[in-house]
C-alpha cells in the first residue's frame, strides 16, 4: 500500500507526569493533539517558541518517548512499540547539539557505522567500510577523517557526522531538530545547502524543527506553527509568510529581526505582552487567549480546531 | 569635532594557555559616540566578546591586555588600578550577559542584588536604595515590582531575568552599556520585547550601547554603527547602511550572502567555505584569506591596511587597495 504521504500523524498526544505535590502528579501536556501529514520528498517546517512542544513532537514520532495517545503511520504502517526497531530504518533523527549527540569515545567510522551494525546492513567488514566512506563523501567529509574522534572536529563538521549517521540506513524521512541553531551563520549556510542537496538526491522528506523563522522559511515547503502543544496554523511556506492569519503567527513573524536596516526601520513590530503561560496551568479554551488582543468569551470556553481557509491554509482561531 | 565617550586604540588581548598564546584580539580600534548604538558582529571566536570583556577588564585569569589603550572620556583606563576599575564598572560602564540564568546569583533575591550596585556606587541609604531598585524594576517593565523585589531568580522567566539584569546594569545610570548577546537565549517574541526596551531606555537615558551579537538581524534593527570582526581583527567598520548595502570586505559580503533572503525567495545560499579560524595559529597575512575566494598572493603574507572607502566607512581588504592602485606603480602591482 503506497500513499501520497510518507508520514501521517493523527491526534498525537504526549503527556509527562510532573510531581506537583507530595503525592500529586499533574500531567504536563507537552503535545496535545497534533495531526499533520508529510509527502514524499517534502519539507515541513515546525516553528514555535521554547516549550511549545516542537521538539517533543519530533521525538514522539520516533518513539524516543512513548506517546500517550495518537497514531503515527510511516509509509502506511502504524508505528508501535513492537515494530519501532525496524521502523527506525525508515525514519531517523538529526539532533540539535552536535557536541552532546555524538559519543566522544567512538571514532567517526564507528559512529556512522553503528546503524549498519544495528540493522545488519552489510555482509563483511570491507563492505561496511565502503559504505561508511561513501556516506562520508556524501556529506562532505574526507576519508581520512574516518579514524578520528569527535573532539577533533568543528561544530559544522560534527553536524555532518550526525547527518551521515542518520542517512546510514537510507531513511525516507528524517526529523531534523534544530540542526543548524548551534552553528555560526557561515557554517549554517553550508549545512542548509547540504540538506537541500541530499533531498534532491535521495528524495528524503524532512520534519524541520527550528525557531529561526528565516531559516525555516528558506528550507520548507510547508510550515506549521505551534503554541503550547497545539498546531495553530499550517500552510504553504510562502502563503504563511505573506498571509499569516492567526494573531500569534502574525506577531511571531513581526518579531523576527530582519537583516536589512531599511526594512527593519520602516516596519511595525507587534510586540506581544507577557510570557507564555505554564503548560502545567494552561488557560481554558484557546491557549493563546491570555496574550491575544482579539480574545472573546468564546475563546475562554472552547478551544478552536484547525479549519480550512482555502489554498491549503489551516488556522485554529475563532475570530480570524 | 565629535565627542567620543569611548576610544579603543590598537587593542591586543591574549590568553596564555598550556597550548600557547591565544591571540583573541589583534589590534582592534574603534570610537564610540555618546548616545549611539555600536554593534560588534562576528562568528564564535572572532574576538567580539573578548573585546568587550577587555573594556570592562573582566577577562579570565589567563587573559591579559598585551597592548593598546582604552580611553574613557579621554582617560586611559588600561592604566587604572583594580580599585579604580571597581568604581568604573557599574557606575560608568556596565554590562549585561547572554545567559540571564547564570549571571544572576541564585541564592540572593532580585532586590538584594539590585541594591548591591546602588549601595556600592552611590551614597544612598538602604531605604533609598530599595526605592531606587523598585523604581528600576518598574522602568524595565517588570510587572508587580514590589513582589518581584523579594523573589529569587529561579522564580522568574527568562525574559524577566534579562529585564532584571538590565535594571541592575542601569541602576547607576552608566554612560555606556555593553550588551553581550543579550537576546540569544530568548525566544523571538521575548527578544522583540527586550530589544524594544533597550531602544526605549537608550533614548530616554541617553547612554551609549555596545551591542555584541552574531545575529545580523538584531544588528540591522538596533545599530547606528557596525564593526565586523574576524579572527580578532576588525574587517570592516561603518554605518548600518554602509555594511549592509555596500560591504567592502570579502568576509562581510560572504556573511550577508549566507543568510536566507528576506523576500522569502528560495534562492540557494552561498556559504563561506572552510571552517572557522584557529586562534592558536593565526596566519601571517589576512586572517580570512584561507576561506576567501578572491585571495591573492599578498593576502597570505601581509596584513591588509585599513582604507577609508567613504567618510566613516573603513575596510581592511587588499582587494580595495588593489582597486585604488594607480596603473603606473608597476613594481607594487606585481605583488598581487
Amino acid at each position: 500500500m503506497s500513499s501520497e504521504y510518507i508520514v501521517e500523524v493523527s491526534d498525537l498526544k504526549q503527556y509527562f507526569p510532573v510531581r506537583t505535590g507530595l503525592f500529586k502528579k499533574t500531567p504536563l501536556k507537552a503535545v496535545d493533539g497534533v495531526s499533520f501529514k508529510i509527502k514524499h520528498g517534502e519539507t515541513l517546517g515546525l516553528v514555535g517558541e521554547s516549550g511549545c512542544g516542537k521538539t517533543t513532537v519530533g521525538r514522539s514520532l520516533l518513539h524516543l518517548y512513548k506517546p500517550t495517545a495518537g497514531e503515527v503511520k510511516v509509509e502506511g504502517t502504524t508505528v508501535t512499540p513492537q515494530n519501532i526497531g525496524s521502523m527506525r530504518s525508515k525514519m531517523q533523527m538529526v539532533f540539535q547539539d552536535p557536541y552532546s549527540s555524538l559519543n566522544p569515545r567512538m571514532t567517526v567510522e564507528d559512529i556512522i557505522g553503528e546503524p549498519f551494525d544495528v540493522h545488519k546492513l552489510y555482509s563483511n567488514k570491507k563492505e561496511r567500510r565502503e559504505k561508511i566512506l561513501e556516506l562520508m563523501e556524501l556529506v562532505g567529509l574526507n576519508a581520512e577523517h574516518a579514524t578520528r574522534y569527535v573532539h577533533e572536529f568543528s561544530g559544522g563538521q560534527r553536524q555532518r557526522i550526525g547527518i551521515a549517521r542518520a542517512l546510514a540506513v537510507n531513511p525516507k524521512f528524517i526529523v531534523c531538530d534544530e540542526p543548524v541553531s548551534a552553528l555560526d551563520v557561515s557554517i549554517q549556510a553550508q549545512i542548509l545547502n547540504m540538506f537541500e542537496d541530499l533531498q534532491a538526491k535521495l528524495k528524503v522528506a524532512y520534519l524541520f524543527i527550528a525557531h529561526d523563522l528565516l531559516v525555516v522559511r528558506h528550507i520548507s515547503n510547508r510550515i506549521a506553527v505551534m503554541y503550547l502543544g497545539k498546531i495553530i496554523e499550517i500552510a504553504d511556506s510562502d502563503e504563511l509568510n505573506s498571509n499569516p492569519v492567526h494573531p500569534y503567527t502574525i506577531s511571531l513573524l513581526s518579531a523576527v529581526p530582519i537583516p536589512d536596516p531599511k526594512t527593519a526601520r520602516s516596519r511595525q513590530r507587534i510586540v506581544l505582552e507577557g510570557d507564555v503561560p505554564s503548560p502545567l496551568n494552561m488557560p481554558s479554551g484557546c491557549a493563546f487567549r491570555t496574550r491575544c488582543k482579539y480574545a472573546t468569551e468564546q475563546c475562554k470556553e472552547q478551544c478552536p480546531s484547525l479549519t480550512d481557509r482555502g489554498n491549503n491554509h489551516f488556522v485554529a482561531c475563532w475570530n480570524k | 569635532m565629535t565627542e567620543y565617550i569611548l576610544q579603543v586604540k590598537d587593542l591586543h588581548t591574549s590568553f596564555f594557555t598550556d597550548a600557547g598564546e591565544v591571540q583573541a584580539v589583534n589590534g582592534v580600534s574603534f570610537n564610540l559616540e555618546a548616545g549611539k548604538i555600536l554593534g560588534i558582529v562576528g562568528e564564535s571566536g572572532s574576538g567580539k566578546s573578548v573585546t568587550s570583556y577587555s573594556v570592562m577588564r573582566i577577562l579570565a585569569d589567563t587573559g591579559r591586555i598585551t597592548k593598546g589603550e582604552i580611553y574613557f572620556k579621554n582617560e586611559d583606563i588600561t592604566k587604572y588600578s583594580e580599585k579604580q576599575m571597581h568604581k568604573f564598572r557599574g557606575k560608568h560602564c556596565s554590562m549585561i550577559f547572554q545567559d540571564p540564568m547564570t549571571s544572576l546569583n541564585p541564592v540572593y533575591t532580585v532586590g538584594n542584588q539590585l541594591m548591591e550596585a546602588i549601595l556600592l556606587h552611590t551614597d544612598k541609604s538602604r531605604k533609598q536604595a530599595k526605592e531606587r531598585a523598585i523604581e528600576m524594576l518598574e522602568l524595565v517593565g517588570v510587572n508587580e515590582p514590589q513582589k518581584r523585589y523579594n523573589q529569587y531568580p529561579y522564580e522568574l522567566s527568562g525574559g524577566m531575568r534579562q529585564r532584571v539584569m538590565i535594571a541592575m546594569a542601569l541602576a547607576c545610570e552608566p554612560d555606556i552599556l555593553i550588551a553581550d548577546e543579550p537576546t540569544t537565549a530568548l525566544d523571538v517574541t521575548i527578544q522583540a520585547q527586550i530589544l524594544e526596551l533597550m531602544q526605549d531606555l537608550q533614548k530616554r537615558l541617553g547612554m551609549a550601547i555596545i551591542l555584541v551579537t552574531h545575529d545580523l538581524g538584531v544588528i540591522a534593527e538596533m545599530c547606528d554603527e557596525i564593526i565586523v570582526m574576524y579572527g580578532g581583527r576588525v574587517c570592516e567598520q561603518g554605518t548600518a547602511d554602509d555594511i549592509f548595502y555596500n560591504p567592502c570586505h570579502e568576509y562581510t559580503k560572504g556573511l550577508l550572502r549566507s543568510i536566507p533572503d528576506i523576500s522569502g525567495s528560495k534562492k540557494r545560499l552561498t556559504p563561506i567555505s572552510g571552517t572557522p579560524i584557529n586562534l592558536l595559529n593565526l596566519p601571517k597575512g589576512c586572517a580570512f584569506c584561507a576561506r576567501c575566494e578572491k585571495a591573492m598572493k599578498v593576502c597570505l603574507s601581509y596584513q591588509p591596511e585599513e582604507l577609508e572607502i567613504t567618510p566613516g566607512h573603513y575596510a581592511s581588504c587588499w582587494l580595495n587597495v588593489k582597486e585604488r592602485m594607480e596603473p603606473g606603480k608597476e613594481e607594487a602591482r606585481h605583488e598581487f
